[in-house]
């Protein structure tokens, strides 16, 4: 049987592998943008000279050989689903027996005035970073279009090499749709003590031309006028489905997909950012840009091609990130806007640049959610008291357990219970501190909760 | 700061040209006292005075080293040739031969001695002016350069790091022939070395062709050049000049020490307010070492402001260095006192067992025999036990002395190391090859000298010895060691060849509680961790699948943990799986049960 899987990214190549461990299919992996797998979250870090393109990618390139993966550089610009064959831009045609569609995203552009502009682009593929690179030199002025996590990273990138940046950002506060208000508070310090030019509630109205096809002046809705010579457009991204428009394959903003991840049209799956599935689990979104959901739906559709059926289950909500110098993690439910049912004790460093949030439900009491800025929790702990629904005093008094920092860093967690003691007048006392042992006991016990 | 920084650096370049410059400052006069002072022979004395005054080269003034050392070979051979003659005539009464004639092995000492004592002119007349002029200045620039880095916000600092000229690495191929022309180099000089004997750089040699056919042929890894080049234009040529520099240091240092007596003579005031005596090039190593991991360690700690991990441990190797390598042994000295670097455990001090160590040992009263147990302690109970609990890390980038140089001069290139699998099978080849060597060489040491013979089935233990000392010892350890910090990153020789680093390795990879905790599923292969690895491993492989991170290499400089962006990584110890901790893949997120699966 010959698999092929369109789109080298983390779902697509994960599928591969999975097949690869299931069966002795032959596979061929398609992609228009790099000859090999990367990591498109490490794109900042070539530019700042962290890494190297080489070092972004995970397998070495003999790996693909040996797993007799065949790899396929080549822009697909047409499926004929009933002949079940790709054809490619250079005239390339591929038959198969059975389709993953992993073709990711795509960055959103609103149709602002000079978006086409040169000097104007999104961050989101390889050739995205070389043309950012390309109009670094001498570069006097970047802006910055969109607050979200994408538009946080390409700040840091111009900062890195000290190019002054002006970062328009929609809402009243940095990305306060998903950071509750005091997180977001502490994003926007931290960009502000690093010199980042923020702009609040401000809007792109308008990318001036510069007479000769480039960007070189943006307009606000203020209607202020700020010059630059680069336009990141990181207002989010949606799913690269462009090319498969007017087929037979059902499709809403992404490709529609059902928990198996299959298509409505047979033998053809999906997978990843160009995924909208039919039916989401409670509380999760029908389409979720991320790595890690890319990572286990790939998984997912390689089981089910293999034939195993496998319904996709993302497990409890988890997240990353980075602002700047700042670490951010989440697991669980935590909103921006918390519902009735949702009281949280939040702890703040007095330096302002470390957090620790606990959401519980109010009636119940049990954890629901966890909010970490510069301090970091293990993941499979805090996942077990969420998906056990402990009690929020039992996970207070063992909440030492849950604490990923290195060694010999200070541990906040007695002052979160102080601070739920202040304020519940409760007496409770940290009884767990930081150690692998402790969380090894709680993760293997069966019966913690 | 920027300013302060500019001329840091500023001052730091110049100090370092001075400090070249002073090996050039100097004369080179050949005196009766310099002689008097550098042969304790009276035989070889007398005879030395008598062939350069017959030669007319006493009181002949030099303007380079180079030109003094060649005459004095030239006295030193007509000496020798000279006392050969004379024993054949008759020895003086009670004389025996070996005290009389001039064995070769004399030379490289003799010559040492009398051109540090032939020196004449700025550098000798004034030490210390020179001392703070050039590694003064040095440590100044440095501190001025570092020290405003406190003021940053504090994180993760590696920006440009790739698009600089000093750290970004090598090309593939320059890489090749950096290696290559460093090992053809020192073999060819072994074979002078071993004076014109083939035997055991011959060996060598197939011993390397040997481990390259195995990797390449039967590990099949011929084929998979690792991806490891720097950018295609350009490389780093400043990390190049560098590595050139620090090689030729090493050269200078290990085996012809009379090129830089002016560095010595520099060190001399500062040796003997310390021990009480002259500096030898050993003393000049040991300051200039201990000064550079302060200063680097100080660099260290404005990196990682807000890491306590690598704070704590930056300060442990600062005070190893300078207490336990530096200032007890000088202590020691200057008390008459058996010397010893009370933290250097065999096989990395391979002299330990030595004959000349453990008669030294045993004849120094109480404090020798405390010595010779501690020595025999450290390597049967403290590495063992120690590993078990924390991990070979307690050693390897806490207390040793090459760690604590790695870890603080050698930061700024811990990304140029290796990450690939071919890299992997190399080392393993290469450093349990070295520890077999140490392990053959001590029990053949300890076997001649429990049993009085010269050889072990017709091998002299001497020569195995000598050999072991030139080829791993010096050439291994220290010319490519440290040489290599620009050119293949910070941890060559504690990677590749430190066989007390191979030790500690099985230990920590069989019996250890010490691993790198990966975060569930947190981990989004960025390639952060593999980069900054100095020991080359690919730690993302392990994080990407869910697993623990437990290998042989792992020093746990904990830098990995420090540079991940997710909060993916943890140096952690507990005794609850030490069996399985190398076999959990725990992030299975498609979350079913029966379809659970390994890579
Ligand atoms: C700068 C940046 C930082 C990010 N950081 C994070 C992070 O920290 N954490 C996180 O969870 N997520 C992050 N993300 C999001 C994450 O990278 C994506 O969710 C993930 O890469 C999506 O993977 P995928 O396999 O679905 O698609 P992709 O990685 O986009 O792979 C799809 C591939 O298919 C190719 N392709 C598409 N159509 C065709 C065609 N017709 N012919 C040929 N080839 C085609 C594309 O060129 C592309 O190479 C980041 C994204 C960006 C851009
Ligand atoms: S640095 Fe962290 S996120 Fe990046 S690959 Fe390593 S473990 Fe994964």
């Amino acid at each position: 049987m010959h698999v092929v899987i369109l789109g080298n990214g983390i779902a697509g190549i994960t599928a591969a592998r999975f097949i690869r461990k299931l069966s002795d299919h032959d596979i061929t992996v398609i992609s228009a943008e790099t000859d090999h797998f990367f990591s498109r979250t490490a794109l900042m870090y070539i530019y700042m000279g962290h890494m190297r393109y080489e070092d972004t990618k995970p397998y070495e390139d003999w790996f693909w050989d040996k797993n007799r993966i065949k790899l396929l550089n080549a822009y697909i610009e047409r499926i004929d689903f009933d002949a079940k064959t790709l054809f490619g831009s250079q005239g390339e045609e591929l038959v198969y027996d059975k389709l993953l569609l992993a073709t990711g995203s795509a960055p959103n552009k609103f149709g602002w005035p000079g978006q086409n502009l040169k000097g104007v682009s999104g961050l989101y593929s390889y050739q995205d970073l070389q043309n950012m690179e390309h109009f670094s030199e001498g570069l006097q002025r970047a802006v910055i279009v969109g607050g979200g996590l994408i538009g946080m990273e390409m700040a840091e990138m111009f900062h890195s090499r000290h190019i002054p940046v002006t970062f328009l950002v929609r809402e009243d506060s940095y990305w306060n749709m998903v950071l509750p208000p005091e997180e977001s508070a502490m994003a926007n310090r931290h960009i502000l003590e690093n010199g980042i030019g923020l702009r609040l509630s401000t809007e792109l109205k308008e990318i001036v031309d510069d007479g000769q096809g480039r960007a070189c002046a943006v307009i606000t809705n203020t209607g202020e006028r700020i010059e630059c010579g680069y336009v990141g457009l990181t207002a989010g991204v949606h799913p690269n489905i462009g090319f498969l428009k007017g087929t037979s394959l059902e499709t809403g903003r992404g490709i529609l997909a059902n928990e198996y991840l299959e298509t409505n049209i047979p033998d053809v799956y999906a997978a990843g950012d160009c995924v909208q599935l039919r039916e989401p689990q409670p509380g999760r979104r029908p389409i979720e840009a991320v790595w890690y959901t890319g990572r286990m739906a790939g998984e997912t559709a390689a089981y089910n091609i293999c034939g195993h059926q496998v319904p996709y289950d993302p497990g409890i909500w988890f997240n990353s990130a980075k602002f700047i110098d700042i670490e951010y993690q989440v697991y669980g439910d935590l909103q921006a806007q918390p519902p009735e049912n949702h009281v949280s004790i939040y702890w703040e460093h007095p330096d302002g640049r470390k957090s620790i949030r606990l959401v519980y439900d109010r009636e119940e009491g049990h954890v629901l959610g966890f909010n970490l800025m510069g301090v970091r929790y293990r993941h499979e702990v805090c996942e077990k008291w969420i998906r056990e629904k402990a009690h929020i005093e039992a996970v207070l008094q063992d909440l030492g357990i849950a604490n990923f920092d290195p060694e010999f860093y200070k541990e906040y967690d007695d002052e979160v219970v102080r601070l739920y003691n202040q304020q519940s007048g409760r007496n409770l006392q940290l009884k767990k501190r930081r150690g692998l042992a402790g969380a090894l006991r709680f993760l293997r016990n069966p019966l913690s909760a | 700061m920027e300013f302060l920084q500019k001329t840091g650096l500023g001052l730091f370049i110049i100090a370092l040209l001075l400090f070249t410059a002073t090996l050039g400052l100097d004369n080179y006069r050949l005196t009766e006292e310099s002689l008097t002072q550098a042969i304790g022979n009276p035989y070889h004395l007398e005879e030395m005075i008598a062939v350069a005054r017959e030669q007319g080269q006493l009181g002949k003034e030099y303007g380079s080293s180079f030109e003094f050392g060649a005459a004095f070979k030239e006295l030193l051979k007509a000496a020798q040739e000279s006392l050969n003659q004379k024993a054949k005539d008759g020895l003086p009464e009670g004389v025996s031969q070996w005290d009389y004639k001039m064995g070769g092995w004399l030379f490289k000492d003799y010559t040492f001695v009398a051109t540090k004592k032939s020196s004449a002119g700025p550098v000798s007349g004034n030490p210390l002016f020179f001392f703070f002029l050039t590694i003064g200045l040095a440590i100044l620039g440095g501190v001025l350069f570092i020290l405003p880095k406190f003021l940053a916000i504090p994180g993760i600092k590696h920006n440009q790091i790739y698009h600089n000229p000093m750290t970004r690495g090598l090309k593939l191929g320059w890489r090749s022939f950096f290696l290559g022309a460093t090992m053809i180099g020192l073999l060819l000089y072994g074979v002078y070395y071993m004076n014109d004997s083939y035997f055991w750089p011959a060996v060598t040699a197939l011993v390397a062709l040997f481990i390259s056919a195995l990797v390449l042929f039967y590990q099949n890894q011929a084929k998979r050049t690792p991806a490891r080049s720097a950018s295609p234009q350009v490389t780093g040529w400043l990390g190049m000049l560098a590595g050139a520099y620090l090689i030729g240091f090493y050269i200078l240092l290990y085996w012809v020490p009379q090129h830089i007596t002016g560095w010595i003579l520099m060190v001399d005031p500062v040796s003997r307010a310390l021990n009480g005596g002259e500096a030898s090039q050993w003393f000049l190593y040991g300051l200039l070492y201990t000064l550079v991991i302060l200063v680097m360690g100080v660099r260290m700690l404005t990196k990682y402001m807000h890491n306590r991990y690598q704070i704590v441990r930056t300060f442990s190797v600062m005070f190893f260095q300078v207490a336990f390598a530096f200032l007890i042994p000088e202590i020691l000295v200057r008390l008459n006192l058996p010397s010893m670097d009370l933290k250097n455990i065999w096989p990395l001090n391979y002299t330990f067992f030595f004959d000349w160590n453990i008669n030294k040992l045993i004849s120094s009263g109480a404090l020798g025999i405390f010595m010779l147990v501690w020595g025999i302690v450290l390597v049967i109970v403290a590495v063992p036990v120690i590993t078990y609990f924390f991990g070979k890390r307690w050693y390897c980038s806490w207390v040793c002395g090459c760690g604590g140089l790695a870890e603080t001069l050698g930061d700024p290139y811990r990304q140029l190391s290796d990450k690939s699998l071919r890299a992997w099978h190399y080392e393993r080849w290469i450093i349990h090859g070295v520890l077999a060597f140490a392990v053959v060489m001590t029990g053949m040491t300890l076997y001649t000298y429990f049993s009085g013979e010269k050889t072990v089935l017709s091998f002299n233990s001497n020569t195995v010895r000598t050999w072991y000392g030139f080829i791993i010892g010096s050439a291994f350890a220290g010319v490519v060691g440290t040489g290599f910090y620009p050119l293949m990153g910070n941890r060559v020789w504690c990677r590749f060849g430190c066989p007390l680093a191979a030790y500690l390795g099985l230990v920590q990879r069989f019996k250890s509680r010490f691993r790198i905790t990966t975060n569930g599923g947190q981990c989004i292969s960025c390639g952060n961790c593999s980069t900054y690895c100095e020991m080359g491993i690919d730690v993302r492989w392990y994080a990407q699948r869910g697993q623990d991170v437990v290998r042989a290499s792992c020093v746990g400089c904990g830098v990995c943990a420090a540079v991940c962006p997710r909060g993916v990584l943890r140096l952690e110890n507990s005794s609850m799986d030490v069996k399985e901790r190398t076999e959990v893949v725990r992030v299975l997120h498609v979350s079913r049960e029966g379809v659970k699966l390994r890579d």
